[in-house]
């Protein structure tokens, strides 16, 4: 596994020379720095371009942008698109849902995966394991338009199967895309069915490593699965779930894009309850042509998530460094 | 953590002790068979509605088994594979070129970081790392891809952008590093280049991690739909699954095929054959290499 990211831990070779020439070392060493530099090229510039340049992009938020004058050209104009945005409802909205969706998706998540992987610790050694292994996994390998059809084909108001089944008791018939209350549940089991199978895998491994003298004395002790359980597998697992938790906390600002926007087959009748804020910024941005509402809330979004990130892994180093981001 | 190793190591330990029969380990298996089948249950579902013949959809509804069992729908599709084709032709395409291309520029870049002796090592880590931590967000990008790059209807928007992914490259300098020295300094000795040593020694040493990252892009380019959905007007570009996204809102697209005026479309079936023709392939590849994935996810899931 990667230790902390910063400190990988080969013995250093260093090179034994004057003040000098240990900037580059002679000549030959020179050459090397110019090789690796060259080899790192394609890849800084693709850095430069795709990741950096958007982030000096971020000022479009204190602009009036306007295609024809660029990004240097618009007019500046301080707070007034944040002012705009957080003037109406819609910045409530769509930051209430990314949060308590987030929030719901990291409980249940973290609950299901864990539960999932004790009961795979538990038949480990039948050979059915890995076919659990493989049905559950499968999930997090389908884009989320594919998952909108399965969804679809479930909710589907005069075909779907969720319809036929309450019908056959008894039921009236919902018609779940037009009815914004029931998706946090709906958007919840799409992202369990998609995740759950990841996250056991990575608990599964933690459990893995767990030391089997432990449950061997526990077993002469006449400890019960259950005791186990509590007393064994969950405390000496308990840092990675906290730390796992951090993290995913560090991202609570962002929500899965895809999943919001697909599933519910962005329906305007689902927004209270299905529209995030990245579904919002695009909506702005490609849809409405509204550009500076999009940026304010995109810079708002890049930036308290960058404090959450920030923050996150200022806890998870104080549990483990390994763990940490950095 | 643990490794795959010891992931598959572990059983031969126990699996040799006979056990009377445990009723526990029988409600285990039976919680996992459900959450197993539910798992599968909608791509079922999904199959089986491309199976079925119109009428009998219009008439009970979806079911979870094929009614009035008919590949009307698939026969449908490959008659006027105009579009269809065209879009297994673009996210092949795309999926080829950004998977190579991807793993060259990411292995190249992520060569010099494993080098412990190269000066700027130490920043150039940071360059790479601090985009994991923060970025600009969809607008400026959107900005700087249409207006600065001129990509808007270009393939290569559908390329370039997902070519460096900071954690693919921090993956990959961490294998690197764990490559025997004393083997990349005798080739240095007997005269090799460093871009020598990189092709002949390196890379062939890293098939391992390559495999696997070179899986992450094949499923990141294969089910991209985003970048479709931010830059690709053009309909004869569409990749696959933005092709269905747009199927999905809009059935009559296929009809707008001037070879199909006249034929009622089965739309229901033809839906859904279309889904399983696009995720068919991409769960081939999974439950092919399955390991790798694991054996990824494992490397570097915690911090994915």
């Amino acid at each position: 596994m990667t230790t902390g990211t910063m400190t990988p831990g080969a013995a250093k070779p260093q090179p034994h020379h004057g003040p000098l020439t240990r900037l580059f070392g002679g000549r030959r060493n020179l050459q090397t720095t110019l090789s690796l530099t060259l080899m790192a090229l394609p890849g800084i510039i693709a850095l430069l371009v795709f990741a950096y340049l958007p982030m000096v992009g971020l000022v479009i938020a204190f602009k009036n942008y306007r295609f024809a004058d660029g990004l240097w050209g618009s007019a500046w104009v301080g707070f007034d698109n944040f002012r705009f945005l957080f003037g109406t409802d819609v910045a409530w909205r769509i930051t209430r849902n990314t949060l308590l969706m987030n929030s719901i998706f990291i409980i249940t998540g973290t609950v299901a995966s864990l539960v999932i992987a004790l009961l795979m610790n538990e038949v480990y050694t039948s050979w059915v394991s890995k076919y659990y292994q493989t049905l559950l996994f499968f999930p997090y390998f389908v884009s989320w338009v594919i998952v909108s059809y399965f969804v679809f084909g479930f909710l589907n108001a005069e075909t779907g199967i969720v319809n036929q089944v309450i019908t056959a008791f008894g039921g009236d018939p919902i018609s779940w895309y037009r009815e914004a209350r029931y998706w946090p549940l709906i958007l919840t089991f799409s992202h369990l069915w998609n995740s759950v199978g990841f996250g056991s895998i990575i608990y599964l491994a933690g459990i893995l490593a767990i030391d089997p003298a432990y449950y061997e004395a526990a077993k002469i002790d006449g400890a019960s699965k259950l005791q186990q359980v509590r007393y064994i597998t969950l405390p000496l697992i308990l840092p990675l779930i906290i730390i796992l938790v951090l993290l995913s906390i560090g991202r609570i600002f962002n929500a899965d894009f895809g999943l919001f926007y697909f599933v519910p087959r962005d329906n305007p009748q689902l927004y209270p309850t299905t529209d995030v804020i990245d579904t919002f910024v695009y909506r702005s941005l490609v849809r409405l042509g509204n550009i500076s509402m999009a940026a304010a809330a995109g810079f708002y979004q890049s930036v308290v998530g960058f404090v959450l990130v920030l923050l996150a892994n200022w806890f998870v180093r104080r549990i483990n460094r390994d763990y940490a981001l950095f | 953590m643990t490794t795959t190793a010891e992931l598959q190591t572990r059983p031969t330990v126990r699996a040799t002790v006979r056990r009377p029969f445990n009723w526990g380990q029988l409600v285990v298996h039976l919680i996992l068979s459900l959450v197993g089948i539910a798992c599968l249950l909608p791509m079922l579902l999904i199959v089986s509605i491309s199976l079925s013949s119109e009428r009998e959809i219009a008439l009970n509804g979806y079911r979870l088994w094929p009614q009035g069992f008919t590949l009307f729908a698939y026969e449908y599709i490959l008659q006027q594979p105009g579009q269809i084709l065209r879009a297994y032709g673009v996210t092949a395409f795309v999926t080829a070129v950004g998977t190579l291309s991807g793993l060259l520029v990411c292995s190249l870049l992520a060569y010099p970081l494993s080098r412990q002796d190269y000066i700027f090592r130490r920043p150039l880590s940071f360059y790479v790392f601090f985009t994991l931590l923060f970025n600009g967000g969809m607008v400026p990008f959107y900005i700087l891809m249409t207006r600065y790059l001129g990509l808007k209807d270009n393939i290569l928007a559908l390329i370039l952008p997902y070519m460096v992914t900071a954690w693919y490259v921090l993956i990959l300098r961490t294998s690197f590093a764990q490559l025997p020295i004393d083997l990349l300094d005798a080739a240095r000795i007997d005269g090799a280049g460093e871009w020598r040593i990189f092709f002949q020694i390196v890379l062939p040493l890293s098939k391992p991690v390559l495999a696997t990252i070179g899986l992450f892009f094949v499923l990141r380019y294969w089910n991209d739909w985003f970048l479709a959905l931010l830059f690709m007007n053009r309909a004869d570009l569409y990749p696959l699954q933005y092709l269905l996204y747009v199927l999905m809102t809009n059935i009559n697209v296929l009809a707008s095929n001037p070879q199909t005026v006249g034929i009622p479309i089965p739309v229901q079936s033809t839906r859904m054959a279309m889904a399983v023709l696009a995720f068919g392939p991409a769960l081939f590849t999974f439950l092919l290499l399955q390991k790798h994935f694991v054996r990824g996810i494992t490397i570097g899931g915690l911090k994915g």
